[in-house]
């Protein structure tokens, strides 16, 4: 084995193979990206090297005698609870390098999870809980601006709205699948997020890479992605969604831009993000032209012109400290959906210091923005939308009770297809086909089957949410809306419930 | 308005209940012993911690006078509640509420009202109609002035409640004596309540009064939707929310009552799929802009003006509801045993459908 700095000789995962199985067939080896696994041509057998592991269990899945186990390495440093061995494996890496740390995916430090201090009710007695398998329940949701009041012309036997409403996007689910461009993640995932979205009567969103032609037959359940880069940005662009979304922050990297390197940029992705094949493609950390609100303002404006008012316009910003004034601010500015995308929301690529330490907790943020737009009375101007930590209905049915009109999806819908959050994104190695542009590991997602994972996930959740709709007595999901009666917690304290506006448990 | 700090940390009373409703489309009068004895055939419904009544056209020589009734723990709140209405209003008379002791009623809080009418200049909310300033100021008292409520602020019309059978309340306020054009009464069978006179229905505003059978499980968001509308809800009940909905999607938002019940008990989105365009643009928009007035779980209601009484259910149904008819007079109530007990005939009898009103005009 050659020579390894010490920052590789103290792994995260070691690979166990069970001899008496292991067939060597090589399996692991073409399935490893990383070149964990190889032929060992001196002793004519598979070998392994433990510290390019990535714990993907790529190979675990993949081989068919099933000999392979990644465990965590067993080996330990003396214990310290202050020096745990995350921060003395960064030190050894940024002394070898002299670099920033980066990490792929959302944030994976122990902070707290505020959906697993809050309970939801059930109906007892009082009111009768409603069985979705045999009575309606409704899920339906509409994205866009509201009037404050509807009128209406009522004449003999019949009635119709007085005037127009504005632009919405119509969710058969209150899911949608996240910002994830084009060469963060490959083109047969646009396509089965595409695919599944339309037989979900859902929509996704292309994140700030560009739309690849070829999907252009999709609009109507896209969302189309403007941010600090502009990339792909033209007019039929902003025309081919049904909505138009300006990314002003990201959860998992508030503050800064985006850095996709050369090697992701391929052909298809150069020709759709319009920038040189084999160049990194970077977004500035702020739009060069939003300075301050009044030119956010512009910026909405000038994509409504673009768009002619045909399709509402939506910004997105990550959770920090103000988020409920800067929310007002969008709101008031124009835009039709306000999202808030927290601290645990996913990656291809963001510096694990700015991962791991900036921004505050959705449920904390989208709390305090739901409160102050119905302070200000603005709350029907705008829809709100939440990303970054939704893992399972139930914190779905959660975020909808504490105030949102939906929820976006991105780590959850990649785990969907595979994803095992190693976190190694930004390598573009991907090897369970999803991070990644090189043709021999994007093969391993077909589209037409992550498109049906997709599909079954979004029914799977909205089946769980009908239940737990029924269960509290509710059959239609704008009664979840913001109701936050139905949540008490367990085990926050007063400041946190105050926030929250939820009663403690027993309450 | 801005939520008040605590805004989250309100109780909520939960409650069964029965209710009955009578209009006469002729504007006869009939005597209160109507209602109590319809009432009184559905003791069962309630647990003596609430009853109520409300009644149309008793205050004939006053109906151009709001008739505030109010309820006070002791004469110093009644004392400085009445100082409160002075400074807005010119009372053009002041008397208690004529009540009867009864065995059955123990501890009843001072009952008294007011006639009165707006003051020409105006203490504060110079820029409101009427009715506004009329609502404000009976917010601004239930809400400042400690030990009285007031419980009634309509026009030739009011409302009798407390704790205690309908019968009882019925006996004490001898409701036997009035006579009403309309009629609502109320049997409650509240599960935690705090045993305050003001939780009893029905449930006043301006000329609405409402009286409710169910749990609004949607309470949590109907709530902020009317804080968002300067409506604080204070009374612990969540049939409170209904009276302050119909507030402001009919007299604010200029809402038919056909189009509010279409906001309580919308259709669903399957029907609305298959609704002719203008229809099914019209019932979109209705969901989207008032899907936090939505009343959800289950409810039968009557909600009484001085010109009309509407019944409604929960769009499945969870609460019964029956209407009969007979000459002039249209009945509402959770039991035809009810209607039966004080018209025997009618001349027809029926249960509306889920979600769907019937609404019933007094005749000019």
């Amino acid at each position: 084995m050659p020579f390894k700095p010490i920052s590789q000789k103290f792994t995260d995962f070691v690979i166990f193979r069970d001899d008496s199985r292991c067939i060597n067939c090589e399996v692991c080896v073409r399935q490893c990206s990383y070149e964990a696994h190889y032929w060992d041509d001196t002793r004519q057998r598979v070998s392994f090297d433990s510290s390019k592991c990535t714990g993907c269990h790529r190979c675990a899945a993949q081989c068919p005698t099933s000999c392979l186990t990644i465990r965590r390495n067993p080996s330990e440093f003396r214990e310290n609870a202050f020096w745990t061995p995350a921060f003395i494996k960064h030190i050894y890496k940024q002394s070898d390098t002299g670099g920033i740390l980066l990490s792929g995916s959302g944030s994976p430090a122990e902070k707290p999870v505020y959906w697993d201090n809050l309970q939801l009710d059930a109906s007892q007695v009082t009111n009768p809980s409603i069985d979705p398998l045999r009575e309606p329940m409704e899920l339906r949701t509409y994205l866009g601006a509201k009037p404050d009041i509807a009128a209406f012309e009522e004449t003999a036997g019949t009635f119709r709205l007085k005037g127009e409403m504005p632009p919405q996007i119509r969710l058969e689910y209150p899911l949608m699948f996240a910002a994830m461009s084009f060469g963060s993640i490959n083109f047969n995932l646009h396509k089965a997020m595409a695919q599944a979205a339309t037989e979900l009567g859902i929509v996704y969103n292309t994140g700030e890479g560009g739309l690849h032609p070829s999907l252009y037959g999709y609009g109507a359940n896209t969302i189309v992605q403007v941010a600090s880069g502009r990339f792909g940005v033209h007019k039929d662009y902003l025309n081919a969604g049904a909505a138009v979304e300006i990314k002003v922050g990201q959860g998992a990297k508030p503050g800064i831009g985006g850095h996709l390197p050369g090697e992701k940029i391929d052909e298809e992705v150069s020709r759709t993000r319009m920038v040189p094949l084999g160049s990194d493609a970077i977004s500035p950390a702020p739009h060069h032209d939003i300075y301050s609100i009044e030119d956010l303002l512009q910026l909405i404006y000038a994509i409504k012109e673009a768009t002619r008012y045909r399709v509402p316009v939506s910004v997105k910003i990550a959770a920090v400290h103000n988020a409920p004034a800067i929310a007002s601010g969008i709101v008031r500015a124009g835009a039709d959906i306000v999202v808030i995308d927290g601290f645990r929301g996913g990656t291809g690529a963001a510096p694990t210091m700015i991962r791991d330490n900036v921004g505050i907790p959705i449920e904390l943020a989208l709390a305090a923005v739901d409160n102050r737009l119905r302070d200000e009375g603005i709350r029907n101007h705008a829809s709100l939308v939440v990303s970054g930590g939704m893992r399972c209905s139930a914190d779905v049915v959660k975020a909808i009770a504490l105030g949102a009109d939906a929820v976006y999806i991105g780590t959850a819908a990649l785990v969907a297809v595979g994803c095992t959050l190693c976190g190694r994104c930004y390598t573009g190695k991907c090897p369970w086909g999803i991070a990644t542009n090189e043709a021999r590991l994007k093969k391993r997602q077909n589209p037409d089957v992550a498109a049906r994972r997709l599909a079954n996930l979004i029914r799977a959740w909205g089946h769980e949410i009908q239940e737990m709709l029924g269960g509290m007595g509710l059959n239609s999901i704008e009664s979840l809306r913001g109701n936050r009666d139905k949540l008490r917690g367990i085990g926050l304290n007063q400041v946190e419930l105050d926030i929250l506006g939820v009663k403690h448990a027993g309450r | 308005m801005k939520a008040p700090d605590t805004f989250w940390q309100f109780d909520k009373d939960i409650s069964g209940c029965g209710v009955f409703g009578v209009i006469d489309r002729k504007k006869n009068l009939i005597s209160g012993s109507m209602p109590i004895s319809a009432m009184c055939t559905m003791h069962d419904r309630g647990n003596g911690l609430g009853g109520g009544f409300a009644a149309y056209g008793i205050y004939p020589h006053h109906a151009d006078k709001y008739a505030f009734h109010l309820m006070c723990d002791d004469q110093t709140s009644l004392d400085k509640a009445e100082k409160v209405i002075k400074e807005f209003f010119d009372i053009a008379e002041s008397q208690p509420i004529p009540t009867r002791k009864t065995p059955a009623i123990k501890n009843p809080p001072i009952v008294w009202r007011f006639f009165v009418t707006p003051r020409q200049v105006r203490p504060r909310w110079e820029h409101l109609d009427e009715a506004d300033y009329v609502v404000s100021v009976v917010m601004h008292i239930n809400k400042t002035v400690a030990g009285a409520f007031v419980f009634s602020s309509g026009k030739n019309m009011g409302a009798f409640k407390g704790v205690g059978f309908p019968e009882d309340i019925a006996d004490f306020f001898r409701l036997d004596e009035y006579n009403a054009y309309i009629w609502t009464g109320h049997n409650r069978f509240p599960t935690n309540t705090p045993g305050w006179w003001g939780g009893a229905h029905p449930f006043t505003i301006l000329d609405w009064a409402i009286v409710h059978n169910g749990e609004i499980s949607s309470y949590g968001i109907n709530k902020r939707y009317l804080c968002q509308h300067d409506y604080e809800c204070t009374l612990m009940t969540d049939t409170e929310v209904v009276a302050y909905l119909l507030d402001l999607l009919i007299r604010k938002h200029g809402l038919s009552k056909r189009m509010a019940s279409r906001v309580f008990a919308p259709p669903f989105w399957d029907e609305i799929d298959r609704m002719p365009e203008d229809e099914r643009r019209a019932c979109e928009a209705l969901r989207m802009v008032y899907g936090s007035a939505m009343l959800n779980g289950p409810f039968a209601i009557l909600v009484t003006d001085g010109k009309s009484m509407m019944g409604l259910n929960d769009r499945v149904k969870l609460r019964p509801l029956i209407v009969a008819e007979k000459d002039d007079m249209v009945f509402m109530s959770s039991e035809e045993s009810s209607i039966r007990e004080v018209c025997p005939e009618l001349d027809r009898v029926w249960a509306p459908k889920a979600g769907e009103p019937v609404i019933v005009e007094v005749e000019a």
